[in-house]
């Protein structure tokens, strides 16, 4: 006779409370399969825990942004944003779709360029422009977009000892009624800073101003405020048509649209409450379209998004150490993965799925990750099904940050697998080694030997 | 090991205790153990039972087990 089943034994106290209309999602629905590809045999072939990126899905959500955005206005162009997740094979869907690259540091900058990604089609942002980047961006006929006076200065100065003319924007900040306001990366609106940095541009002469550069903030969940701040950037472009006969050819939004992660101390899940893309797309839009440019000056408009085209194609799976209760009685389960891998389990509850049939009661539970270290929390409350020892779980929508902002702390970081359109898996990042990590380490000599 | 006499259970998993006022649920799994604790099995009766009708090691269910039984004692369904 086969055996039936097993499911851990639980008893879950049935609470009388006030009522919630947001009410809290129980996550017993497993996730066995990602793009067809079943998670026990990824998990079996490349190890536990493993990003898996799904090659379909990223193309989806560009496309469908692209078409949005394409059918409000009539110039639009996206710039990858390499800071969001630069493994080259993700940066090169991106690139194949028609995206340029966006980024805001010289080992980014070499990547874009590594990759293919011409000069002229990189933008460089950031507040960390050294000499040598700024004259290899020159060369490259990169746009600079200027993010201090400094920066300014030391930018007039090289192109004056090279002799050249670099495309430039300065990075606008502004108030877009949000708090809090971003005001420590560019030149300030209201506060005339930015009008002062346009001025000793066009007064120099040696630079040429060809955009204008903004991000107002991230994972931003009023689509009014880039209205606010497209209208304010188009009036800007406007003046510096006005005063100096100059058109500006782009306006770079920036990023910062939501992705549907749930943010930590929010009512409703991300998935039901943050905007969609055509939100931003229609305040965006209708600011430019409705500001007063005439129809064959209207800037291109650029967009850097992130976060909003690739979170969801992005999985964590990972595996039960075990489990164990809290003095408090609560149940508490050990991951193998943890903060060091999902750095943005500081700030959201992300979605986990089992991967594998349950019954329909469930726990609630903290789910720690793997390290010895008293923060390392992936969520403080979840409810799932009785998890036991070596079951699978799925995290979903991690695939922005959390592979560039990951940590080398006491564990090595895990591989990742990329699905593609026929639902092949390929390596895209090989799991660490010892010897990864070794490789720029030196021992001196007199500390090489000991005994003990 | 014995629930208490008063605890009320339904055959759905539902136990209600009513000196207390709380209620609670328990999967079937649970509720296979509570009726062993009621037909007064021992410990490792009742592990040898759920191992030989489920596809599990000995180790997890005696884990389990004891957790679980902390449980009832925890919510004061044992006496």
């Amino acid at each position: 006779m086969e055996k039936k089943q097993y499911e851990r034994p639980i008893i879950k106290s049935l609470n009388q409370g006030l009522m919630n209309k947001f009410g809290t999602r129980t996550e017993y629905m497993p996730v066995t399969h990602i793009d067809g590809v079943a998670v026990n045999e990824l998990l079996q072939n490349y190890g536990s825990p493993l990003f898996v990126i799904s090659e379909r899905k990223i193309r989806e959500n560009y496309r469908n942004a692209k078409r949005i955005f394409e059918t409000r206005y009539p110039k639009v162009q996206f710039a990858w944003s390499y800071k969001t997740n630069y493994l080259n094979a993700v940066c090169n869907v991106f690139h194949q779709e028609g995206s340029w690259g966006e980024v805001v540091s010289r080992f980014e900058y070499e990547k874009a360029l590594k990759n293919g990604v011409p000069g002229s089609k990189i933008l460089f942002n950031g507040p960390d422009k050294m000499d040598d980047d700024l004259k290899v961006a020159i060369q490259n006929d990169s746009p600079i977009h200027i993010d201090h006076l400094d920066e300014l200065y030391r930018l007039i100065e090289i192109s004056n000892d090279m002799d050249a003319n670099p495309r430039v924007a300065i990075r606008v900040n502004m108030d877009t009624g949000i708090y809090p306001m971003w005001d420590r990366f560019g030149f300030n609106y209201e506060n005339g800073q930015a009008w002062d940095a346009i001025n000793k541009i066009m007064a120099n002469g040696r630079l040429r101003l060809v955009g204008l550069h903004c991000h107002i903030g991230t994972f931003m969940l009023a689509p009014s405020a880039y209205g606010i701040a497209a209208s304010k950037m188009s009036e800007l472009a406007l003046q510096i048509k006005n005063r100096y006969g100059k058109i500006i050819s782009y306006i770079d939004m920036g990023g910062g649209f939501a992705s549907k992660n749930t943010l930590k101390g929010s009512y409703g899940l991300g998935a039901d409450s943050v905007p969609e893309i055509s939100q931003y797309a229609e305040a965006i839009t209708s600011a430019l379209l409705n500001a007063g440019f005439d129809n064959e000056e209207l800037p291109y408009l650029y967009l850097e998004t992130g976060r909003a085209l690739i979170d969801d194609a992005g999985y964590l799976l990972g595996s039960v150490i075990s489990n164990k209760r809290l003095s408090d009685g609560r149940r508490a389960t050990i991951m193998d993965f943890g903060v060091n891998i999902m750095f943005t389990s500081f700030w959201y509850d992300h979605k986990i799925s089992p991967a594998q049939e349950f019954g329909h009661h469930t726990e609630d539970c903290v789910l720690y990750g793997p390290l010895c270290m008293n923060i390392d929390v992936i969520r403080e409350n979840v409810t799932l099904p009785p998890l036991k020892a070596g079951d699978h779980v799925v995290v979903h929508n991690v695939g922005a940050y959390n592979i560039t902002q990951s940590m080398q702390f006491i564990a090595l970081r895990p591989a990742v697998v990329m699905i593609d359109m026929k639902g092949q898996p390929h390596v895209i990042k090989r799991s660490e080694q010892l010897s990864t990590l070794e490789e720029g380490e030196v021992v001196p000599d007199y500390l090489s030997k000991f005994s003990l | 090991m014995k629930i208490r006499k008063n605890i009320a259970i339904s055959d759905s998993g539902f136990l209600f205790n009513p000196s207390t006022g709380d209620s609670f649920s328990i999967n079937p799994i649970g509720h296979e153990i509570v009726q062993m604790i009621q037909n007064e099995k021992s410990e490792i009766e009742i592990i040898d039972a759920l191992t030989a009708d489920y596809a599990i090691d000995k180790n997890t269910v005696e884990k389990d087990l004891y957790d679980f039984i902390n449980m009832l004692k925890t919510h004061k369904l044992i006496e």
